[in-house]
């Protein structure tokens, strides 16, 4: 027969989680049981997650992890080629994800109705010698299309923008939704959280430490001198020397690089932007079940500097990032860091803002 | 034992976050101190199973070296993977005089390489390819890590399983205990069709498969299955039909791109990481696989086997079978038997 042991676990999991129901419940008096907030009880506990480039090199293995996702009750896989296939293969995994394909633009209707989180990869990625930058022309165009639809059949819908260069899709992104009237600040994230997974593998590195205990909050953007590690903010609590910041900051703000030469033309990092992006997402979800004390850092519009988006630490919640934190105590490097970052983040911006306006 | 390889997905995912709501009951079940060493090679680390495959042993918290071997891409798929913030270290082998390295001081190797289906291909069809592949793969492993759990995963594994028992038989190296032929997506596969059409939560479903891993050598014991349902003959034919072919569905929807890959790869870690629970002396691990045995009166054969500190442990009998799995049983055996003496002729050929 198969292990006692695991149908005991299963059982306590699953007695603990109504033991433990989220604290907000019984917090929020004013709760309004519209459709959005609405958790049908007895009715299968999870969110709709749509998957937008679910074909691509991020986007397959994306929606690998988000099938074995626990929080996922509706998976939707939506790519302009090769759906069926993903769909198929990943619609035999034996958890509770009820996942559906869908092919082109004239299914991108059916794709996001109803969805709770879409998450956006879709995109071509970078090859060696380009910076994301480079990337705008067509991925620009990509998630202006992909945002109008978001508009028009999801506009309550958390997205999560992964699709490079995010210091310009984002304010596209926002564009797109004010010119529809359903933008919502907290609702729309850039996903950095690559940018986290990396300093903290990097850190953990220096510091000889298992990456799983370190926490390094990363701000600014994602590309190049606009990823700022805050070093100086790392949990555990510790210095490093000057060199030691200087190699570390460098590192991680050419991380993606390292990958895209490792793979020599094959590509850009897929698999860990994968695992970032499902974390985030996680996180995201969690967020919306009413779990308190969720935070990660995403590129949001913001005011903690004077640049209209910018990424730090947020707190997620039932409608999304409900508080933005700000950067905490900087120390020298790290604000010669920060002016050097908004210059570029400002230029990346206007390009993205501009991109919609014309 | 499956639920935790989602958890150990989840609590990867959940730490390391500065939030601490997780609800999950083993968030904390994985202490970097009392874990032991694992080191698990992937051989073909940079296909289209491999590198899923490589994601998830890197997100699981038993591996302490991940090592990925394939002829070409793996310093790109090992840059990838080596961001990812858990605990195993990478290393990234590509070329066949660094498989030595990859392989040494293994405790569980994984083999995905290899080429897939095309549609209207049979398993079979790939043989010639992935035969020539799969026995150089296990000479490197008798020299470099005898000992090591092997999971094959090359198709036809019906044929690819015995020739590394040849290769290793030959080296002098060859322990039944740890050679494995994956069937867990079988498994999957047979578990997400029963619990679709007998409508139940298929987290709570448990179907053992028998036999072999193509075709009508696939066996679902659905009269075994659990949670029970009242399935018509016909239900059971079609569910049994459908398992056998889960295969080919996939290779048809990907048109010529290929075959499963994703949930070839989250089954690949699920058997694997059954492996490592049982090397780590974890009680009761039971998988199906197809392992040498003398359940049939053929050499090799799939069923529940139990795992531990020497790989096999225990190869659990069949069960009660209903008349038509009696039937399907019997039906299997003569190609099953062919494949497996292929196996082995083509490797006392070489």
């Amino acid at each position: 027969m198969e292990s006692i042991s695991s149908d005991v676990k299963q059982r306590l999991a699953r007695i603990s989680a109504h033991l433990n129901p989220s604290p907000n419940l019984q917090v929020e008096e004013n709760w309004v049981l519209s459709g959005e907030n609405c958790r049908a009880k007895g009715g299968s506990p999870g969110f709709k997650v749509a998957i937008l480039g679910a074909s691509g090199g991020i986007g397959q293995p994306l929606a690998m992890l988000m099938k074995m996702n626990p929080l996922v009750s509706v998976l939707h896989l939506y790519d302009v080629a090769n759906t069926p296939g993903v769909t198929a293969d990943i619609s035999h995994m034996d958890t509770s994800a009820v996942v559906r394909g869908f092919l082109g633009p004239q299914q991108l209707e059916d794709a996001l109705v109803g969805m709770d989180l879409v998450i956006i990869p879709a995109g071509v990625p970078r090859k060696p010698g380009m910076t994301r930058d480079d990337l705008f022309n067509i991925n620009a165009g990509i998630v202006k299309t992909l945002c109008e639809g978001i508009t028009k059949f999801c506009p309550n819908a958390i997205v999560n923008l992964i699709s490079n260069p995010v210091n310009s899709t984002v304010p596209i992104a926002a564009e797109v939704f004010k010119r529809a009237g359903t933008f919502d600040p907290k609702r729309l994230l850039g996903v950095t959280m690559l940018d986290v997974v990396r300093a903290n593998t990097f850190v953990a590195e220096v510091l000889g430490r298992d990456p799983r205990e370190v926490d390094v909050p990363v701000v600014g953007g994602h590309a190049g001198v606009t990823i700022l590690p805050l070093l100086s903010q790392v949990k555990p609590p510790c210095s490093f020397t000057p060199k030691e910041i200087d190699q570390l900051t460098d590192r991680i703000q050419n991380g993606g690089t390292e990958v895209v030469e490792a793979k020599a033309g094959a590509g850009s990092a897929t698999l860990s932007m994968a695992y970032a992006a499902v974390k985030f997402a996680d996180a995201c979800l969690r967020g919306l079940r009413g779990d308190s004390g969720i935070v990660e850092c995403s590129f949001v519009a913001s005011q903690v500097t004077e640049l209209p988006f910018f990424a730090s630490k947020v707190r997620l919640g039932r409608t999304g990032a409900e508080e933005i934190f700000s950067l905490g105590p900087l120390n020298e490097y790290e604000r010669a860091g920060l002016e050097k970052a908004k210059k570029e983040l400002a230029t990346s911006i206007e390009k993205g803002v501009s991109f919609v306006r014309k | 034992m499956r639920t935790s390889i989602v958890r150990s997905v989840q609590s990867a995912v959940a730490r390391s976050s500065s939030s601490s709501s997780s609800t999950y009951v083993c968030a904390r079940a994985y202490s970097s101190d009392s874990v032991p060493e694992r080191k698990v090679a992937v051989l073909g680390a940079a296909g289209g199973i491999g590198q899923p495959l490589a994601l998830l042993m890197k997100l699981n918290p038993l591996v302490s070296k991940l090592s990925l071997y394939d002829i070409a891409g793996t310093p790109g798929v090992a840059a990838d993977v080596s961001h990812i913030n858990t605990r195993s270290e990478v290393s990234g082998y590509a070329g066949e005089e660094h498989l030595g390295k990859a392989l040494e001081g293994a405790d569980v190797v994984i083999i995905p390489a290899g080429v897939p289906r095309k549609p209207g291909m049979t398993r079979d069809d790939l043989f010639n390819i992935n035969a020539g592949i799969v026995k150089s793969l296990c000479t490197a492993i008798a020299k470099y890590c005898p000992h090591a759990l092997v999971n094959m995963i090359s198709n036809p594994v019906n044929s690819t399983v015995p020739i590394a028992a040849e290769v290793f038989k030959k080296a002098g190296t060859y322990d039944e205990k740890r050679l494995f032929g994956v069937t867990t997506l079988d498994v999957v596969r047979a578990k997400t069709f029963y619990a679709g059409k007998a409508n139940v939560n298929v987290a709570e479903v448990n179907v053992p498969v028998i036999g072999g891993h193509a075709g009508i050598t696939i066996l679902p014991l659905f009269s075994q299955a659990t949670p029970k349902a009242n399935l018509s003959d016909e239900d059971i034919k079609a569910l049994t039909k459908r398992t056998q072919d889960g295969g080919t569905e996939v290779v048809e929807a990907k048109a010529g791109k290929g075959s499963a890959t994703l949930s070839m790869a989250y089954a690949g870690a699920i058997f694997a990481d059954a492996c490592l629970k049982g090397l780590n002396g974890v009680p009761d691990v039971v998988e199906c696989s197809y392992v040498q045995s003398n359940v049939t009166e053929l050499p090799f054969f799939a069923s529940k086997v139990r795992l531990g500190k020497n790989g096999v442990e225990e190869v659990l009998g069949l069960g009660p079978l209903s008349d038509y799995e009696k039937e399907t049983l019997e039906s299997l055996k003569p190609e099953l038997l062919s494949s497996i003496e292929k196996g082995i002729k083509f490797a006392s050929q070489s």
